[in-house]
């Protein structure tokens, strides 16, 4: 699947593949931008679906990539939430130090809860994650002096972006600032996944012990994909924090590990561009039949999920890779006859 | 002083015996069939409020126990055949995402029928009552939930060491091939210990509701508890879920008696621990040793 999706195919088809794919890169970020002018009213709607791309993407390093199962990325999502709500709160309201100390923080946890667990596989290193999250979220909680506990961190209030951009109601700062943070992330991720390393991480998922045979040093190169993910999901939370002005428990709970791995596996893991549909559908989904019923929502998305992994295992990625290869064959008979 | 520490103690045993009733049938699936469940609680949480609906409309307490323990075993019977079966010869994340999805349905079906709000079970009136038991009165509730758990201990214990249904459990725990090799028919085990985990799972949801108190998020809020009681009794092991769910009951409650502000925290702090010290769990039946 990966061979087909990222190398050019057999000649004759292979032009026209190559400009369906730089069409298909330029694609999201089009789309984002023309939102941004065209639909001011569900900005903050944008603003959350780029914030958990940004979150799913991170997913996808460690869970798509490198095969690390874990049920505990809600920790580093809101541990940079956190970190960003107090920095705010206690010490500076400049968004761009904030981001990037939570950045860094965040992926510092994740490299030492990855030099401590990544040792251990299977069900032992999901019961570890969820045991990193359930130790956060209750320090979270109990905390109330820094965090607020379950009333929620509040009072946060932003210095303007560069000193001229206020981060006002209508969303439009917080909207531009997480669309080129995703850019910037998506750029790092892009090249990591497409690199030497990233090939390596490719062989961990499918045979740690055959890559440990030829010499790979395994166990670091998992605490490094961890540690990076760990940063970029802290991104994303610091990111969450701005645009609500608020952290609330939730970002914490297992709920929001599970929600994330949904969108991911609903898009179709190591791909990247699956977190963009998985995530822009999710919250579409979420949009539209929370309006119906407030709990419809949680039975479709079960039910996408059950689907998904019984009958689609690529996701919906997968269906877009053979409408494509379909079109392509379409395009190829047609140029020989 | 005595009187104190009994209590405690009786608090914390009787805490788990719940946790153990409803983890002995997820012990099975993790230890038998090698898949994550974590729609575990979802059983636990139907056969529960089945039994509070039930209550609440005047039946018979036990007569209730008893349909929660039927229906939810029927429904764990049909999801095995269904939607788990696949999942066997799948990777963690695929079992993972699948019970989750499961999880989802479930909080939203409960939440669609009962609401939101906590659902209690009217227990029968002695139930609710206090009794002189030498030393102090105790609830009545308390100690009704250590005798079931005894009782569903002692035969759960004869039935694994004793009996051929046992034996052919423990052969296929510990080494699966061979036992389909020498013709056991495992895939009807695992329905039949799947269907027997799930009514046993509601039991304890049902009995267990004046501790862990059913509401819509319970499938979720509590599996992270009867996962931790697998993991560390070692998967597939039932001496050990039976220690670990004794032992996480009384520290859990030793905790929020003497260190009430981080008792939570440092409950999965030493589970953290102790998982990276034995990451097969204390007692790990004899295929995992």
């Amino acid at each position: 699947m990966m061979a087909t999706s990222e190398h050019s195919a057999p000649t004759g088809a292979a032009g026209l593949r190559n400009r369906f794919q730089t069409a298909w890169h330029v694609l999201p970020w089009l789309v984002a931008i023309v939102f941004f002018f065209v639909a001011s009213g569900y900005l903050s709607l944008g603003t959350q679906i780029m914030i958990w791309i940004l979150f799913a993407i991170s997913l996808d390093l460690a869970l798509g990539y490198a095969g690390i199962v874990t049920l505990g990325h809600a920790a580093f999502f809101g541990f940079g939430a956190y970190v960003a709500g107090i920095l705010t709160v206690r010490a500076t309201g400049d968004p761009l130090i904030g981001l990037l100390v939570a950045t860094a923080l965040t992926g510092l946890l994740g490299f030492v809860t990855g030099i401590l667990t990544l040792h251990t596989k299977g069900v032992t290193f999901l019961m570890l994650t969820l045991a990193i999250l359930s130790m956060i979220y209750e320090y979270a909680n109990r905390a109330k002096a820094l965090t607020g506990g379950d009333d929620g961190l509040q009072g946060m209030s932003l210095d303007p972006l560069f000193g001229r951009f206020e981060f006002n109601i209508f969303g439009h700062t917080a909207y531009i600032y997480t669309l080129v943070v995703l850019f910037l992330w998506f750029l790092i991720a892009w090249r990591v996944v497409h690199s030497p390393f990233g090939r390596s991480l490719d062989g961990i998922r499918q045979n740690p012990r055959r890559m440990r045979a030829i010499g790979t040093p395994v166990w670091l190169r998992l605490v490094a994909i961890y540690t990076l993910s760990a940063a970029m999901a802290g991104s994303a939370g610091a990111l969450q924090a701005y645009a609500t002005r608020f952290v609330g428990l939730s970002v914490l709970s297992l709920f929001t590990s599970g929600i994330v791995a949904v969108t991911l596996i609903l898009g179709g893991t190591k791909r990247i561009y699956g977190a963009f549909i998985g995530v822009t559908i999710y919250f579409l989904v979420q949009d539209y039949t929370a309006k119906i019923d407030p709990h419809l929502w949680e039975f479709v998305i079960g039910g996408l999920l059950i689907a998904v992994v019984l009958f689609l295992e690529g996701g919906l990625m997968s269906l877009v890779d053979s409408a494509r290869n379909g079109l392509a064959r379409l395009f190829k008979r047609s140029n020989r006859t | 002083m005595i009187s104190y520490a009994m209590t405690i103690l009786l608090d914390g045993v009787s805490f788990g015996m719940i946790l153990f009733i409803i983890s002995v049938g997820l012990t099975v699936t993790m230890g038998l069939m090698r898949v994550v469940n974590l729609a575990h609680g979802s059983f636990a949480m139907i056969g529960g409020y089945i039994t509070a609906y039930m209550t609440q409309k005047g039946y018979d307490f036990y007569l209730t126990l008893a349909v929660a323990a039927v229906a939810a075993g029927l429904l764990g019977g049909l999801c095995e055949m269904t939607v788990y079966r696949p999942l066997y010869r799948k990777g963690e994340l695929a079992q993972v995402l699948l019970t989750m999805g499961l999880v989802f349905i479930s909080i939203a079906a409960i939440n669609a029928i009962f609401g939101a709000f906590p659902y209690p079970v009217i227990m029968p009136k002695y139930l609710t009552e206090l009794v002189d038991i030498g030393f102090r009165t105790y609830p009545a509730y308390r100690l009704f939930v250590l005798a079931v758990g005894g009782v569903i201990a002692a035969i759960l214990w004869y039935v694994i060491e004793y009996t051929l249904l046992g034996a052919r459990l423990r052969a296929a725990v510990d080494n699966q091939r061979m036992a389909r090799a020498i013709g056991l028919n495992v895939n009807v085990l695992f329905t039949l210990t799947f269907m027997v985990g799930c009514g046993l799972a509601a039991v304890g949801g049902a009995i267990g509701a004046g501790m862990l108190s059913l509401e819509p998020i319970y499938a979720l809020k509590y599996i992270v508890l009867f996962l931790i009681v697998v993991i560390v009794g070692g998967e597939g092991s039932f001496k050990g879920s039976f220690v670990a769910a004794i032992a996480l009951g009384v520290i859990d409650t030793m905790g929020k008696y003497f260190i009430p502000e981080v008792a939570t925290y440092m409950l999965y702090v030493a589970i953290f621990v102790l998982l990276l010290w034995r990451p097969q769990g204390l007692l790990p039946p004899k295929s995992a040793a």
